[in-house]
């Protein structure tokens, strides 16, 4: 989805602040709801690790921005424990003494079309351009590289493909690829020549370059 | 969901959390010392530490640096780290040419056990937003000046593979043991966006 996630490029942000001595945990509540989504990937298997992330992704824009990472990670378990039917909201609600957000339902349409054969399409060194595709629901090509054309620099493991397990539909494994781009070709007029963004796509988000 | 003009307030994520995991308890489905082992897990095991020990052997051994290279996955492994969690391990050396730095723009997907759980600064929407954009720009703001005849290459880790920079290793160590070099090697320089100093 085209959703507040996809930060990459976004400009209005400020300076990237380094915690000296930063601890893993910064609150207790941290820490639980960090080991909570190990009950729900792992004890529970009430989800997979796709449908976590996607879950992420479909906070309310707002409330995605103005919390903490491990509000955000606290937020798509709880969706998803009460999506799956494990608790119900209004128990949540009930305990927490007050409102619960959680993440606005998925949608799945437009998804991106699967376009694997037997073979890897693509080899190191190949050209690409990636897919300008806008499904609405879980995909991993950024909006920065929607139409672009970089290269591939190393063949990747093959994976499950995560347009569809992010939506708990059956999903095929496919090659990844790493591929470059030139931050001009990202960025026209903007882009350092002397920078470049590598960045790790499934088959299906890339055709060959014509 | 709500009405803007009149926002229900939601309870603090404190009682939000202890709600769902008190929920999750009565049904049963937390197993015993389960959380507490999972937290240990992050605090204690999962640490730069690990990374440190793969960049000090690399820079003592070439063989070794060559297998990393490599293949990042058996050469972590071959240190006795624990790499069950990660599915695919590239490493990227830095070099007077080329620096490399990572990043993970659309969440904060990192290699946890190389470079332990990922700081603060690298989930924040600033870095994630600029890196790709501006890298040359945002590393001089966070110390990192690179000579102008460096080139930049960005990693947006947006799929399954994890990567981690093999830093260059400083001057004035010559002679060290692994574990002093280890010592200095910090999270920021294998991300890529400090170098390693030889204090």
């Amino acid at each position: 989805m085209d959703g507040i996630h996809d930060l990459g490029g976004m400009a209005g942000f400020g300076a990237v602040e380094v915690e000296r001595n930063e601890p893993v945990f910064h609150e207790r509540w941290e820490a639980r709801a960090f080991a909570l989504n190990g009950v729900g990937l792992r004890v529970l298997k009430a989800y997979n690790v796709h449908e976590y992330r996607h879950a992420v992704e479909r906070m309310e824009p707002a409330h995605y921005l103005a919390v903490s990472y491990y509000e955000r990670w606290f937020t798509a378990i709880a969706t998803l424990m009460v999506e799956k039917g494990v608790v119900a909201r209004e128990d949540l609600e009930r305990r927490a003494g007050g409102a619960f957000p959680l993440a606005r339902p998925p949608v799945y349409a437009n998804a991106c079309e699967v376009k694997v054969t037997n073979q890897p399409r693509f080899a190191a060194g190949d050209r690409v351009t990636v897919r300008d595709i806008h499904p609405t629901g879980h995909t991993r090509v950024p909006r920065y590289v929607r139409g672009k054309t970089g290269h591939i620099v190393q063949c990747a493991p093959q994976f499950e493909f995560p347009d569809l397990a992010g939506h708990a539909r059956a999903a095929h494994k496919e090659p990844t690829y790493l591929v470059e781009f030139a931050a001009a070709e990202l960025w026209p007029n903007a882009g350092d020549a002397r920078e470049s963004v590598v960045i790790d796509l499934w088959e299906s988000y890339l055709d060959a370059a014509s | 969901m709500t009405n803007p003009r009149h926002p229900t307030p939601p309870s603090p994520i404190e009682n939000r959390v202890r709600a769902l995991e008190d929920a999750l308890r009565e049904r049963g489905h937390i197993p015993d010392g389960f959380v507490d082992a999972a937290i240990a897990r992050a605090e204690n095991d999962l640490s730069p530490k690990s990374g440190a020990k793969v960049v000090a052997r690399a820079w003592v051994d070439p063989d070794y640096r060559a297998r990393l290279l490599k293949n990042g996955m058996a050469a972590c492994a071959e240190l006795g780290i624990d790499m069950a969690n990660e599915k695919n391990v590239v490493i990227v050396e830095n070099t007077p040419e080329v620096h490399n730095v990572i990043v993970c723009t659309q969440c904060s997907c990192t290699a946890w056990s190389l470079l332990g759980a990922p700081p603060d600064w690298y989930k924040s929407p600033a870095y994630r937003a600029r890196v790709v954009r501006e890298s040359r720009v945002l590393l001089k703001e966070m110390g990192l000046d690179l000579p102008d005849t460096t080139a930049i290459r960005v990693w947006d880790t947006s799929g399954e593979s994890r990567f981690m920079a093999l830093p260059m290793r400083p001057a004035g160590t010559e002679g060290w043991s692994e574990e002093q070099l280890a010592s200095v090697v910090t999270r920021e320089a294998m991300i890529g966006v400090a170098r390693v100093k030889a204090t």
